[in-house]
């Protein structure tokens, strides 16, 4: 990858930061379109598996992101896409936290809170189907799918042990 | 809700003082056992172990950290640490916090990398990232409950679905759109 792309993505990186309004996992369609669709620097199952991937490692759900860039370019995609994150967090933790400190305006504070609510469900809704149309391509996959949601929301099962099990149903050859 | 104003939890140097080295061990420790979940783990880490922070000061830096853009976790590290030592604190809490993560998830794009074409990898990586769409419309759903029943939140949910989703415009050009119509139309009902 040459410097200005990786400059690009630097950039594109810090806008993401700012626009994960709630939190990393409703970035996955802007991502999916950067990365596949405009730059295609990865395959739309490639891109699905590596999300997937990230969802074993330990930590904050951002990792997937550092994954991706990691498979763009290396340390240098990976420190590309995950740095950037830090800035609004700084920046804004100071800022925010010094301002609320003179001004407690806990109403807007509020208000901001309930008016992004149905956009992270928007988005969330967009990342899932952003995933399902780079992944299911079978009836065995959507099929898992459908189990997958039914046991996370009527069991109180670790969602870890739902990937281990969706890979042996894979290598079973059932997807 | 709280009642204390949110920044109550922010100024700096209050409290015990604690060691950078001490932040960045300690939030080490909360990710590498964070497996889904790592507001559980950084609660009982913070607020129980070591009581750096009070029940209520933790769900106050939590809040704050879900008005931010990003992660709350890792907002609350970054406040968290620079509470206690500055800025060396909020580096060392956030190096803790990351570092560990992202050199797991590197070994595991190497090992993707090498072997991720074998027939047999490649279809236990389609069945873990059919399970992983389970997994993100589960949280959907489950996010979706706390929709109150009027058509607008549920509007301001379908254009932000239907203009990143399908129509696959860039998120800058939705969120710039919607986001201060919903957050205004959300002030207005608030009174």
């Amino acid at each position: 990858m040459d410097r200005s792309a990786l400059g690009a993505l630097v950039l594109q990186s810090l806008v993401w930061a700012f626009l994960a309004i709630g939190g990393a996992p409703t970035l996955l369609p802007d991502i999916h379109r950067y990365v596949v669709e405009v730059h295609h620097w990865m395959t739309s199952p490639q891109f699905a598996e590596l999300y997937a991937l990230a969802q074993v490692a330990p930590g904050p759900n951002i990792m997937y992101v550092t994954l991706i860039g990691w498979q763009v370019a290396g340390w240098a995609g990976a420190a590309a896409t995950t740095l950037p994150w830090l800035v609004p967090a700084s920046t804004l933790t100071l800022l925010v936290g010094h301002l609320h400190a003179r001004h407690p305006h806990a109403a807007l504070g509020r208000a901001i809170r309930r008016g992004l609510t149905p956009l992270t469900i928007g988005l969330m809704l967009a990342s899932g189907w952003t995933l399902m149309r780079a992944v299911d391509h079978a009836w065995g996959g959507y099929l898992l799918t459908l189990l997958a949601v039914v046991v996370v929301l009527r069991t109180p099962w670790n969602p870890l042990w739902l990937i281990a099990a969706g890979a042996l149903v894979g290598m079973a050859g059932l997807v | 809700m709280s009642t204390t104003p949110l920044a109550d939890a922010m100024p700096a140097s209050h409290g015990p003082r604690v060691s950078a080295l001490a932040l960045f061990l300690t939030f080490s420790q909360i990710t590498l056992s964070a497996f889904g979940g790592l507001q559980f783990w950084a609660r009982r880490a913070l607020v129980e172990r070591q009581r750096w922070l009070t029940e209520q000061e933790f769900v106050d830096l939590l809040t704050l950290g879900q008005l931010l853009p990003g992660p709350n976790v890792l907002n609350l590290t970054v406040m968290v640490g620079y509470r206690f030592a500055s800025w060396a604190g909020a580096a060392a809490a956030v190096a803790g916090l990351l570092g560990w993560p992202c050199l797991v998830v590197i070994a595991l794009g190497v090992l993707h990398q090498h072997y991720g074409a074998l027939p047999l990898v490649q279809q236990a990586l389609t069945g873990m990232s059919a399970v992983a769409v389970g997994l993100l419309l589960a949280s959907v759903i489950k996010m979706a409950t706390v929709l109150p029943r009027q058509w607008r939140p549920w509007l301001f949910a379908g254009l932000a679905f239907v203009g990143v989703g399908v129509v696959r415009w860039p998120l800058l050009w939705v969120l710039g759109a919607l986001a201060p119509w919903a957050i205004a139309a959300a002030w207005k009902g608030t009174d």
